[in-house]
């Protein structure tokens, strides 16, 4: 084949669309034509200077976001966070966050108030049981010194009890009860003919030991908690909730 | 059952046609030389395209088929109208300086950038399309075919003119006396 026959093809060479056979052929020309391999280099060149000059013009991030908002919302399917913008983006986070800390929080706080309301229903059950049984106490002492020593072996903690000296507070005694399965102690204190109970069970192990401290009622029954030294306490009665208060911090002085 | 289909063919369109976006983009901007209609011709493009999908026959050439809707769109708006004129196949010639087939070319590809930029600005769009098919987007000889409804043949003479032209325009910019307007920069980077 001629040279200029070889040049017809040269295009197509390049363009890669000359059949496997015949750009081989072309290929072994072009090792052997000094002219053909120059006109081949300068289309080369025109080709790469064409690529490198047309791609020349980027679409606005807007059309972009445009048209992929548009493309995204009629598939229906598909959710497309390039509809908004990063402000957008973050404000939508940021109240899901919200939502879903709201949720968590009222969940939580809607199982402790349920917790709450167990444990102190079933105090107040205890507190009345005792005062209706036919011996309210399994110690009876007013010696603080005399009903402590009494638990050792009976429960798996010790505990001080205040000195009641110069208050209105009368301790009765003590007896071991339970809660949630949990042994613990029970103290009896009598101010102005109303019975006060002292409810004192270790932190681990119990629901009980979850809840907050703080006052609280159940039944017409004032309730203070708190928790000291691995131990949870809990004062009941029917009197007022100053007495309930001027009790707990009685046994909260005596650690 | 046939909205799930709708649901599922317009996720597909999303996953074939929104990486074309850019060379879309570039190829509309190419054809209009103006931002806003090249911005209209894109989103027409895209909204035809997102209609008539259900007619796209899977197994052909989803890329050629976004670029014709393009094209149709470009062709039957104001600017295509004026600027698409009939291309008469051997007549292209007249209308444009001949390609020296002298070595001096060599000088001509190693233009700068600028200058083949505004050499394919002068083309004709039927030639400037062309070339753009097939040297920025890198399309087959076939997908320009079924992008342009030509047959090849057409295809491979019209890329021959294109060239020849583009040569031409290259090569009177390239010329002291030549209409070059930033000669005085003399900006040749070899690219």
């Amino acid at each position: 084949m001629e040279a200029d026959q070889w040049r017809e093809k040269l295009d197509q060479y390049l363009d890669g669309e000359l059949p496997p056979a015949e750009a081989a052929a072309l290929a072994v020309h072009l090792r052997a034509c000094p002219g053909c391999t120059a006109e081949a280099l300068e289309r080369t060149h025109l080709k790469l200077a064409l690529r490198n000059a047309g791609k020349r013009y980027q679409p606005s991030s807007r059309l972009r976001n445009k048209i992929a908002g548009s493309v995204a919302a009629k598939s229906g399917s598909r959710f497309s966070w390039q509809h908004f913008g990063w402000q957008w983006r973050l404000a939508s986070l940021a109240a899901l966050a919200l939502v879903f800390a709201t949720v968590w929080i009222n969940s939580y706080l809607g199982r402790q108030r349920a917790a709450e309301q167990r444990v102190y229903s079933e105090l107040a059950d205890l507190h009345v049981a005792a005062l209706a049984a036919t011996t309210p106490v399994d110690v009876l002492s007013t010696d603080r010194h005399t009903v402590k020593p009494w638990f050792q072996g009976k429960i798996p903690f010790t505990f001080n009890l205040p000195e009641l000296q110069g208050t209105n507070f009368t301790l009765l005694g003590g007896r071991v009860t339970y809660l949630e399965q949990t042994p613990g102690a029970q103290l009896i204190y009598q101010i102005r003919k109303h019975n006060i109970s002292v409810f004192i069970f270790p932190e681990r192990g119990t629901e009980a030991a979850r809840l907050v401290s703080g006052a609280g009622n159940e039944m017409s029954f004032n309730i203070e908690s708190w928790t000291r030294n691995d131990l949870r306490y809990f004062v009941i009665g029917d009197v007022s909730s100053d007495d309930i208060k001027a009790l707990s911090k009685l046994l909260r002085d005596a650690g | 059952m046939k909205g799930r289909e709708d649901r599922l063919s317009a996720t597909t369109f999303e996953d074939l046609a929104m990486p074309l976006f850019d060379q879309l983009y570039n190829f509309a901007r190419w054809l209009t030389q103006d931002t806003a209609e090249a911005e209209d011709l894109v989103q027409e493009t895209y909204a035809k395209a997102l209609r008539g999908f259900s007619s796209f026959r899977p197994g052909t050439n989803f890329r050629a088929w976004m670029y014709r809707i393009l094209r149709n769109s470009f062709l039957s708006s104001r600017t295509g109208l004026k600027t698409m004129v009939a291309i008469d196949e051997e007549g292209v010639d007249e209308v444009l300086p001949a390609g020296n087939e002298t070595p001096e070319t060599i000088l001509i590809v190693q233009a700068d950038k600028e200058t083949v930029q505004r050499g394919l600005e002068e083309l004709p769009v039927p030639l400037r399309e062309i070339l753009l098919l097939c040297e920025v987007e890198e399309m087959s000889y076939q997908e320009i075919s079924e992008t342009l409804a030509i047959p090849i043949g057409t295809v491979m003479s019209r890329l021959f003119r294109a060239r020849k032209a583009l040569r031409g325009l290259l090569q009177q910019a390239a010329q002291p006396s030549g209409r070059q307007p930033r000669a005085s920069h003399g900006g040749r980077d070899g690219s």
